[in-house]
C-alpha cells in the first residue's frame, strides 16, 4: 500500500516518467518503485533494449517487490522485455513478486510463460551467475545423450 | 452504519474521468484506498485493484474514454466495494466472443474482460452496439 504512490498524480501529458536502470557488473538492475502508467512501462521496454545493447550486459533483473498489482499489460510488458533481451543475448529474471500478486496473476489467466523468476534480487543474481559459469562443453555433454557409445 | 439494509455506505461514490493512461493509475489508487476502507483482505484488495485496472484500460482503449465510479457497499452481512465502468464507445457486438480468453479486437492479450470477471464476486455487463458499455463489479469481504 505505502509503496505505490504516483510520482505525479495530477499532471498529464507531461514527459513520461522513467524507471531507472542500474548497471552492476554484467547485470542491468531495474527496481520498479512506482505504479506505472502504460506509457511508462513501454518506455522501460525500449530503454532496457537500448541499455542491453550499449552495455553488452548478459543479464537483466527486474525487481517488482514494490508493485502491489501486476495486470495483463504489465505482465505482457515483462514477457516482451524477456523476449527482446533473449534475442539480444541477455537473460531476464523477474524477482520479488508478492504472493498476492502471484495468486491474482494466475487467476487472471496470466501464467507468464517464458519469464524466469527468483524470490529476490540476491537469488536472481546467483541464478544469472550460475548460468554464465556453466562451461559450454558441459552443456553439450548433457544434451548429447551418449551418442558416441562411450557409456559401455 | 447503524441500520443493516442493503445500501451504499457513503452518500455518493468517487468518480474518475478516464481519458489517459494516467487516469487508469488514479483508478487503481482510488480502488485500493476504498478496498482497504472496506476491510478486504490483502489478496482480495489485489484482485479487485487488478480487475479495476483491466476494466479501466478497456474503458480507455476500447470505449474511447469514460467514467469510473467507486462505492463502498454493505448488504447487511458484509461490506464490499462496487465499481461501475461506463463508456459511450462502440459497444460489444458478441459478448460470448468478448469473454473468450485470448480473444481481442485490439493488441492486448485478450484477458482483460474474462480475467476481470474471474477476479470479482459479482459482474454485470450492459452493452449496446453504437451506444456504449457499462460494467458493474462487486467484491465482498470474506
Amino acid at each position: 500500500m505505502c509503496s505505490a504512490t504516483p510520482t505525479r498524480p495530477s499532471s498529464r501529458g507531461a514527459d513520461v516518467d522513467r524507471v531507472p536502470i542500474l548497471k552492476i557488473g554484467g547485470i542491468l538492475l531495474v527496481s520498479i518503485q512506482i505504479d506505472m502508467a502504460d506509457q511508462v512501462a513501454l518506455q522501460l521496454q525500449e530503454d532496457l533494449a537500448d541499455r542491453v545493447v550499449t552495455t553488452g550486459c548478459h543479464g537483466v533483473i527486474i525487481d517488482i517487490s514494490a508493485l502491489d498489482i501486476v495486470d495483463s499489460f504489465v505482465g505482457r510488458t515483462l514477457a516482451t522485455i524477456a523476449s527482446i533481451s533473449r534475442v539480444l543475448d541477455a537473460e531476464t529474471i523477474v524477482v520479488g513478486m508478492r504472493p498476492a500478486v502471484a495468486i491474482t496473476l494466475v487467476e487472471l489467466g496470466l501464467s507468464l510463460p517464458g519469464i524466469r523468476t527468483a524470490l529476490n534480487v540476491e537469488l536472481g543474481m546467483e541464478l544469472l551467475a550460475q548460468e554464465r559459469a556453466v562451461p559450454p562443453l558441459l552443456l553439450e555433454v548433457e544434451d548429447g545423450e551418449v551418442e558416441d557409445g562411450s557409456a559401455s | 452504519m447503524s441500520d443493516r439494509g442493503e445500501r451504499l455506505v457513503s452518500d455518493r461514490g468517487e468518480r474518475i474521468e478516464v481519458r489517459s493512461d494516467q487516469d487508469v493509475v488514479r483508478v487503481r489508487q482510488l480502488v485500493r484506498t476504498v478496498a482497504v476502507a472496506a476491510k478486504l483482505s490483502l489478496v482480495d484488495q489485489t484482485k479487485i485493484v487488478t480487475a479495476a485496472s483491466e476494466l479501466a484500460r478497456n474503458t480507455l482503449v476500447y470505449g474511447g474514454g469514460g467514467t469510473v465510479e467507486v462505492d463502498r457497499v454493505d448488504n447487511g452481512r458484509r461490506q464490499g466495494i462496487k465499481i461501475v465502468f461506463s463508456d459511450r464507445g462502440p459497444g460489444i457486438a458478441d459478448l460470448d466472443l468478448a469473454f473468450t480468453d485470448g480473444y481481442t479486437t485490439g493488441t492486448g492479450l485478450g484477458l482483460g474482460l474474462s480475467g476481470a470477471r474471474r477476479l470479482v464476486d459479482d459482474f454485470d455487463i450492459d452493452t449496446a452496439v453504437g451506444q456504449g458499455t457499462s460494467i458493474t463489479v462487486t467484491k465482498w469481504c470474506r
